[in-house]
This record gives structure tokens, C-alpha cells and sequence, in this order.
């Protein structure tokens, strides 16, 4: 099978999913896709998606590197409030953007070195080393706005939030820009290859060469560096840095997404690509039943069914089960069993 | 000394210090008020801390008790006004629903074989979502039964008053001390949370244990969503947002093992009351920023995480060395 093949086929489920959301909510409403340019920006519907869906699909970049390595991130919401916070606090301090974005960036990175540190040379379990930040955090950014929403009326700054870069809104641009960026970073060399073996045994990759330490603390670099950029949109997007509601349960939607795209939770294999759609079907839902005139109430309710649908998919129980049935794939099972163990 | 009481000791040492230093600056802080506001403050806090002992020590983890605790609260005050049924029967009810909410979650993480954080975290989203369906706004509660319980307490030497919602934690964390060392469902939770392979060899019902343990879990939050309804006469879908984290970290300044096998019920009682102390003294301080609760947490848990780590490091060494040398 050739590569493009096997690409499609492995984030085929995700496009099909996709598919169907926004197939539905077209049926329901005919003048979904209707998409028009006004002032050399593209607006509607499927437009909006792109560009709600934008922090949760940066964060789901940071988040499948983290999970592929068997780890997970709880603080990058609460990094998301930080880094929003500082850029807030730079611009209002008179700095210039990029000294403020670059302090705002230092921000996230500091924050994604302070979790890798947790969890490469202390050991610390990742959801413990990592939940530190993600109660401490959301502290640390109210001490910066100094409890109060920090507003800014800089356009340079608000452009990241609301501009709009070759006719596509700028959050866009930036997912899509740092998402081909990052898997391109991590295919064309071998650092994916190396975070899967990281992910699927830590000592034996030890053991093989890899410097694991420093494959870790990157990987929650990365991490930090995407929580940044999704904190510096937020922040532009509502013009202001609320330390309290910037990023609050996006960690959760993120790793729904990264789920969604079918890396397991236990580390291993990964798709950066199948995590973005899969952030894209979160906010796809999320639009949807906005539109349909549901409460949003029910959001949660189906997210909830989501990953519950997702769970039995992806269960090693049910797999066993399916094998049993499969005859010809058996052996591929099997391999796939002493793999994760 | 057993080395497994050290995290215990320690916490017990930073939760004296810590009052010795709040005693110094405010001699107030000794008085039994204070000290019943303590208990009344953080009862519904305590009483998931205690489903969330257990949970931990199993080696899983909750993140569905703060949801479920605001979803009783909306449960409760939407039956009392729309079937004007007696509180009790509804108390009934809604334990009855969260304890076998619980048991489902608990039966998903071992019949599906996937982490306990991804099951509970979608039993957290349909609990928050299913408070949200029942009503969106905050309900008022006003019935004589509640204001019986909010008035009914026992005065203590120097007019500090325990409240019922505080007695009631009391008890919960005693009856959790109980279950924990004296039956056979703890050793069985204290094994699991050692291995699943090795309690299911040693002949642990690992299925019938992990459900029970969810099931107390959901029971507890339960509970404790009725303590918070009494605590505030209301309920209110967006109460509670956040509190599973409280809950674990108190866990783990009560010197707890994330990693799970070992920990104590009382040392979460105290995690608790230092969690408390935090803030009652932002509250005594009055200048301070009530953020800095979070930060001072978040530091807390640091400091407990390397401590632990330290531990488990220096028996490893020490056991190592032994190895060698017989």
C-alpha cells in the first residue's frame, strides 16, 4: 500500500465523522456552506468553524506530541490564561508586538520547560506533574491582570484575534500554518518515530540510544508554545485577558480532540492531522447545535456520548473480541498486544 | 519508623506549623468559632475528599465529583419545587442515582479496560450536562426541613458552633477510616492500588472492587451535593466547577500516593483543614488576594510530589542496598 494510501485510510474514520456532522447540519439548514467575501475576508458558516475551532486545534498540536509519548497536559488551559495575560499586560506596559508577543511566547515555553522538567528528571506521573500547574496556574495569570479583566485596544495585536491574513481569518492561518509546520517537523525527520517508541516504552527506547529526557521536555516545550499561541488569540479575540475564563476545560476539549483522532491514550502511535479534524468535529458539533436552536445546554450531554462511543471503539477489550472474528488480521492484533504492554 | 507514615507526619507537622503561624499573627484563629467554621466551610470539600482517598488509592482517579455534586444540587431543588415531595424520599432518590452513576463509570473502566481519567472525565461532561438540561438558573431552596438542619447545631466550648453539614463530614471521614482499615473491601482497595495483576493473583475480585469503589465515590459526591445544597440553599448548575482538583489535592497534601497502594484517610482530613486555613487566612489578612489560595495549592502539591518522590526514592535505594549486601 502505498503512503498517500495509507494516510486516508488511517484518517479516513475522522473525515467520515466529519462528514457526516456537517452533512447533517446542512440538511437542516440548506444555507450552511454559503460561504461570501466582504471586505477580502471569507465569511460563513463553515468559515466560522474554522475559526472558533482554532485554540482547541493549536492546543490538540501540543497535546498529541504530549500523549503520544503515553503523558497528557492538564495546565494548558491555565497557560492559555497566562500567556494571555502577559500579552495583555505587555501591550497596556507600552512594549512593542513583538517584544510583547515574544514575552508572551517565553511565557508558554517556560511553563511547557517547567512541566517536561516534572516529568523527565523528577519522573512524576504527567496528569499529577502537570495538574500542578493547572491549579497554580490560573493564580499566577490574576496575579499579572492583578485580579482584573486587562483590557487593550492595540490593532496590531488585535489583528491576530480578528484580522484576516490572504482572505482567511488570521486564528485560522496560524493553526493551519503551526499544524503542516509541526507535522512536517516530525515526519520529514525521524522525532515522530522517536516520541512513538518514547510512548510505547520508555525504558527500552532509554535503552536503544534515544535521549528520552530531552525528547519529553520538548515535547511539553511544545506544548507550552502552542497553549501560548491559542492564549494569545484568545486574549485578541475578546480584546482583553480574563484570567479566569481564558481557556477553561479547553485542556479537556483538546484531549477529546486528540481522542477523537484515534491516538490512544496510552501513548504509541499518533496523527497530528487526525487530531486537527478531530478538533474540527468538536467545534463542528458545538456549531451545530448553536445553529439548530438546541439549548447549548445539551453540548455537554453529547460530548459526553461522544467519548463514550469513542471509548467503546477504542477499547483493547472489544479489540480481543473483534480479533476473534478476524481471522486474517489476528497475528497483526497480537503484535499490536505485546506492543503496548 | 515505617516509612510509609512519613508523607502522613509531614502533613500533620505543615497543618500545626501553619496554625502555629496564622495563631501568631491572629490569636483569634485559636477560637472554636474559627474552628466550626472550618469544618462547616469545607464539609461538601471533605466528603468527596474521602470518595477520592479511595479512589486514588486504588490507583484511579475521579474528575466526574465536582459535576455530580452541582447536578444534585439542581436535582434537589428542581424536585422540592415541582413535586413538593418530602426532602428525605428525594435524598433517597438522588443518592440512589449518583451511586449507580458511579458504579457505571466503574464498570466502563474495568469491563472496557480504559483509564479511569477519560471515563470519569465524559461522566464529568454528562453530569455538568444533565444539571444544565434540569434548569440553567440557580433554584432557590426554601423548605422548613432546611431550615431545621441549618439551624440545628451543637454549641461547642467558647460559643463555636458545629454545624450538622460539619458533624456529618466528621463522620463520613470515621466511617471512611473504618471501611479503609478494618474491612476487607480497604485491604482489597489498598491491593488493587499496589497492581492489578498482583491483587488478582493474590484473589482480589478486581471487578467487583473497582465498581464498588466508583460506586462509593459517586455515593460521597452524592452526599456531599446535599451538604452543598443545605450549605447554600440552592442549587446551581455552574456551583462547584473545579472542585474535583481540590478534592485531589487535598488528597495529596494529605500525603496520599498518586500513583496509588498507600495512603491515609485522616491525612486527607488534614489536607483538607490546611486547604481551609489557606483561606481563612486571606480571609483574616484581609490585603491578600484570594488568588493566592490557588498559588499557595499549587506550591502545597509541589512540595508534597517531591516529598513523595524523595520517599519512594530513598526506600528503593535502601531496599536496593539491603538486596546487595545479604
Amino acid at each position: 500500500m502505498s503512503g498517500t494510501a495509507r494516510f486516508l485510510r488511517r484518517i479516513a474514520p475522522q473525515l467520515i465523522t466529519l462528514a457526516f456532522v456537517l452533512a447533517l447540519i446542512s440538511v437542516m439548514f440548506p444555507g450552511f456552506f454559503n460561504i461570501s467575501i466582504a471586505n477580502g475576508r471569507l465569511y460563513g458558516s463553515p468559515i466560522d468553524i474554522l475559526n472558533r475551532g482554532a485554540p482547541v486545534a493549536l492546543l490538540a498540536i501540543g497535546m498529541t506530541l504530549v500523549i503520544a509519548t503515553r503523558g497528557i497536559d492538564l495546565s494548558v488551559g491555565a497557560v492559555m490564561a497566562i500567556c494571555g495575560a502577559v500579552s495583555a499586560w505587555g501591550i497596556t506596559q507600552g512594549y512593542d508586538l513583538g517584544s510583547t508577543l515574544l514575552m508572551a511566547v517565553v511565557a508558554g515555553l517556560v511553563c511547557g520547560l517547567w512541566n517536561g522538567i516534572l516529568v523527565s528528571f523528577l519522573g512524576i506521573q504527567p496528569i499529577v506533574a502537570t495538574l500542578i500547574l493547572m491549579v497554580a496556574g490560573r493564580g499566577i495569570a490574576q496575579l499579572i491582570t492583578e485580579g482584573a479583566i486587562l483590557t487593550f485596544n492595540d490593532p496590531n495585536l488585535i489583528f491576530f484575534g480578528s484580522g484576516s491574513l490572504f482572505t482567511l481569518p488570521m486564528p485560522v492561518v496560524i493553526w493551519i500554518v503551526t499544524g503542516l509546520l509541526i507535522t512536517w517537523i516530525v515526519r520529514r525527520t525521524a522525532l515522530g518515530m522517536l516520541i512513538e517508541s518514547v510512548g510505547i516504552n520508555l525504558r527500552a527506547s532509554t535503552l536503544a540510544g534515544i535521549n528520552s529526557r530531552v525528547l519529553l521536555i520538548a515535547v511539553y516545550v511544545t506544548s507550552g508554545f502552542c497553549a501560548a499561541l491559542a492564549g494569545i488569540i484568545a486574549a485578541a479575540d475578546i480584546r482583553g485577558a480574563d484570567a479566569n475564563n481564558a481557556g477553561l476545560w479547553l485542556e479537556l476539549d483538546a484531549i477529546l480532540a486528540v481522542v477523537i483522532g484515534g491516538t490512544s491514550l496510552l501513548g504509541g502511535r499518533f496523527s497530528l492531522i487526525a487530531s486537527l479534524i478531530g478538533a474540527m468535529i468538536i467545534q463542528a458539533v458545538n456549531t451545530g447545535i448553536l445553529l439548530s436552536g438546541f439549548p447549548p445546554e445539551f453540548n455537554l450531554v453529547i460530548k459526553a456520548a461522544i467519548i463514550l462511543i469513542i471509548l467503546v471503539v477504542q477499547s483493547p477489550a472489544l479489540r480481543t473480541g473483534m480479533a476473534f472474528f478476524r481471522k486474517p488480521r489476528q497475528t497483526d492484533v497480537a503484535k499490536k498486544e505485546t506492543v503496548t504492554q | 519508623m515505617n516509612s510509609r507514615f512519613l508523607p502522613l507526619l509531614a502533613t500533620v507537622a505543615i497543618f500545626i506549623l501553619a496554625y502555629a503561624v496564622c495563631y501568631a499573627q491572629f490569636p483569634a484563629m485559636l477560637s472554636t468559632r474559627v474552628i466550626g467554621n472550618l469544618f462547616t466551610d469545607n464539609a461538601f470539600l471533605g466528603i468527596i475528599a474521602v470518595g477520592m482517598t479511595f479512589v486514588i488509592i486504588s490507583g484511579g482517579i475521579d474528575l466526574s465529583v465536582g459535576s455530580v455534586i452541582a447536578f444534585s444540587g439542581v436535582f434537589i431543588s428542581v424536585m422540592l419545587r415541582d413535586t413538593g415531595l418530602h426532602p428525605i424520599p428525594v435524598f433517597a432518590v438522588l443518592l440512589l442515582i449518583t451511586t449507580l452513576f458511579g458504579a457505571a463509570m466503574g464498570a466502563t473502566i474495568h469491563f472496557l479496560e480504559m483509564p479511569a481519567f477519560i471515563v470519569t472525565l465524559a461522566g464529568m461532561f454528562l453530569a455538568r450536562g444533565m444539571a444544565y438540561v434540569l434548569s440553567i438558573d440557580s433554584v432557590p431552596i426554601t423548605h422548613d426541613f432546611y431550615s431545621a438542619i441549618q439551624s440545628f447545631y451543637w454549641l461547642m466550648p467558647g460559643k463555636g458552633r458545629l454545624t450538622f453539614i460539619g458533624g456529618l463530614m466528621l463522620v463520613v471521614f470515621i466511617a471512611g477510616m473504618l471501611v479503609a482499615h478494618r474491612t476487607r473491601f480497604g485491604t482489597n482497595v489498598y491491593a488493587l492500588g499496589g497492581g492489578t495483576h498482583t491483587a488478582q493473583l493474590m484473589g482480589v475480585p478486581v471487578a467487583r472492587t473497582t465498581i464498588a469503589i466508583y460506586a462509593l465515590s459517586g455515593f460521597l459526591a452524592g452526599l456531599s451535593g446535599i451538604v452543598f445544597s443545605i450549605y447554600t440553599s440552592a442549587g446551581y448548575s455552574l456551583a462547584t466547577v473545579g472542585v474535583e482538583l481540590d478534592a485531589i489535592a487535598a488528597v495529596v497534601i494529605g500525603g496520599t500516593l498518586l500513583t496509588g497502594g498507600s495512603g491515609f484517610i485522616a491525612g486527607t482530613l488534614i489536607g483538607v483543614l490546611i486547604m481551609g486555613l489557606i483561606q481563612i487566612y486571606i480571609i483574616f489578612d484581609g490585603t491578600l488576594s484570594s488568588w493566592w489560595t490557588k498559588i499557595v495549592v499549587g506550591m502545597l502539591l509541589f512540595a508534597f510530589i517531591v516529598l513523595q518522590k524523595g520517599l519512594v526514592w530513598f526506600t528503593g535505594r535502601n531496599r536496593a542496598s539491603a538486596a546487595g549486601t545479604s
